[in-house]
């Protein structure tokens, strides 16, 4: 059974975005990069599943910029088989990147396809669900427990209030919430290892999918800041400012 | 231009998350209907408060039902409107980019503000910039992040009601069990007041001694940042922030919460802040409108006596 995984290259989670003077967007040159932090937790499920002898092959998918190779070679040296690299300059929109691996899942044919369950950079939270539907896939989003038993799939979910556990069957799109796993680091052999492994590259084109983009960005700002406000010496004069001057405690 | 929004319906009631995203709905422009799911009288009733144009009722399926199946729901209906809207629940992140991309519509998640036409705003980078869209496709397809509308208000006179027979027979994914957090206490998400424990705390037993009582003597939901979660102090479900849930009550007490931009996204847009440190450099007492500084585990036993007075 094989697994592919979508990892999406984003700004490293540690990295405080600036909004560029313009407002045309958020500034990215000379900005550490990383894999989504949840397409890296995707990626260690899969692992899993290829370890406990439940999946025999591990595929990781990205699209974008040349640069997208070094996130698909991360991936590769924490155990992917290989990897297949969409090549495209644009920013895609979630719908664009649906279609994509819509179009690799009809050629390669997996059971399962793993993703995180939103980018932490457009936090879009659409490409699982999409995917799913553009396949008329079952799908499970936000999953923070997965249980393969023959073609049948347990996944306990992260919902409103609690958890949910969904029943579902093979094939499925299953996005990861962040309590699933924690994603092992690359050794060094296993770095060295993966620069041995093979990368495909395609385009939009050659998957015949159109990437056009269906927004357009008007302007990118920052939010409005919270200033500082004052400091109280003591609860008992928290607690009466707070009386008097906020409608906060009736 | 008519809208038709998903109503969020739990445990055969009307959850307020569905009045605010009829704020933003209402601000699309044009007529909106309302889908209700169950069979839930009480659930209906409420929807027939609201200022609606029409209520479409599918009471064949199930408020429990997989996503998959609200979405061919919404997707059967979904040729006689312009706008498809639901507001942040699990249930509508879940089942609109399935409607969406069968549509081959572009949605736009977590709207915070309408701007006219098809212009709107939303956060990205956790709250950390705001962009505002246009989209060029012929339908929306939106979800609202609900916390930045007020719920809104009742109608003059109740909406039609339209039956919707559809149902699906044979459901691919099936939900076998829930797992809720056992609690008195209101929502995150709803609640007015949320008093909010982080690494400070140390222990779940102090969760509880120290965080609970204040919680109690305010009806406040209780939140946790996520060093607490992940020291197991708290329940994950408990996790304000850009992982965890994003809240913006009247009230938002923090203590013990250094506020990592991780929480701070999560927490920043409450209308009064208050910060409980004993380090007076944590950046929580940047975004916060009162500051104490003082040792927790002295200042909340004291807050819970000042407050009863």
């Amino acid at each position: 059974m094989k697994v592919l995984v979508s990892c999406k290259r984003v700004v490293d989670y540690n990295v405080k975005v600036r909004v560029k003077a313009d407002g045309s967007g958020v500034d990215l040159s000379n900005v550490k990069m990383s894999m989504n932090p949840f397409d890296e937790i995707a990626l260690e499920e899969a692992l899993r599943l290829k370890e406990a002898g439940l999946a025999t092959e591990v595929v990781v998918v990205s699209a974008g910029p040349a640069q997208a190779a070094e996130t698909i070679r991360s991936g590769l040296a924490m155990g992917a088989d290989r990897g297949i690299h969409i090549r495209q300059d644009a920013p895609l929109e979630p719908l664009a990147v649906a279609k994509l691996l819509k179009a690799l899942v009809l050629s390669e044919a997996p059971d399962i396809v793993l993703m995180g369950k939103q980018a932490i950079d457009d936090d879009f939270n659409q490409t699982g669900q999409m995917l799913a539907g553009l396949l008329g896939w079952g799908q499970a989003t936000f999953a923070s427990q997965v249980s393969l038993s023959g073609r049948s799939v347990t996944v306990v979910r992260e919902v409103d209030g609690g958890l949910q556990r969904v029943e579902t069957r093979l094939p499925v799109v299953i996005t990861a919430d962040l309590r699933l796993n924690e994603p092992r680091y690359a050794s060094l052999p296993n770095i060295m290892k993966a620069k041995k492994k093979p990368i495909d590259e395609t385009t939009a084109e050659q998957l015949g999918v159109d990437v056009s983009p269906r927004l357009t960005v008007i302007e990118t700002r920052e939010p409005a800041s919270r200033k500082a406000g004052v400091t109280v010496s003591s609860v008992a004069e928290l607690v009466s400012r707070l009386k008097a001057e906020t409608g906060a405690l009736t | 231009m008519t809208t038709l929004l998903i109503a969020d319906v739990k445990d055969g009631a009307l959850l307020d998350t569905t009045r605010r995203a009829l704020s933003c709905a209402l601000q699309i422009g044009g007529p909106v209907h309302l889908l209700v799911v169950g069979k839930s009288e009480s659930a209906l009733a409420a929807a027939s408060r609201l200022r609606v144009e029409k209520i479409i009722h599918a009471s064949k399926v199930d408020e429990k039902s997989a996503d998959e199946t609200f979405a061919a729901l919404v997707l059967e209906l979904a040729k006689d409107y312009d706008a498809l809207v639901g507001s942040g629940s699990s249930l509508a992140k879940g089942v609109l980019p399935r409607v969406a991309a069968a549509l081959d519509v572009m949605q736009i998640s977590d709207v915070t503000r309408v701007i006219g036409g098809k212009r709107f705003e939303r956060p990205i980078y956790a709250g950390n910039a705001l962009q505002v869209l246009e989209s060029r496709d012929a339908k929306l397809v939106i979800t609202v992040r609900t916390s930045t509308f007020e719920p809104a208000g009742e109608a003059q006179s109740p909406p039609a009601i339209e039956m919707c027979d559809w149902e699906e027979t044979q459901p691919r994914t099936v939900m076998l069990e829930e797992m809720r957090s056992q609690s008195e206490r209101p929502d995150l998400a709803a609640a007015k007041v949320i008093v909010s424990g982080g690494r400070g705390l140390q222990s779940s037993a102090n969760f509880n001694q120290y965080i609970g009582p204040v919680a109690d003597q305010l009806r406040a939901a209780i939140g946790a940042s996520r060093a607490a979660v992940d020291a197991g102090y708290a329940p994950n479900d408990w996790q304000v922030g850009q992982t965890g849930k994003v809240v913006a009550p009247e009230l938002y007490i923090a203590v013990g919460i250094s506020g990592a931009i991780q929480h701070l996204a999560g927490m920043k847009d409450s209308k009064v802040i208050v910060a409980i440190n004993k380090d007076d450099e944590a950046p929580i007492f940047q975004v916060a409108d009162y500051g104490l500084v003082a040792d927790l585990f002295k200042a909340m036993p004291e807050l819970k006596t000042e407050l009863a007075k």
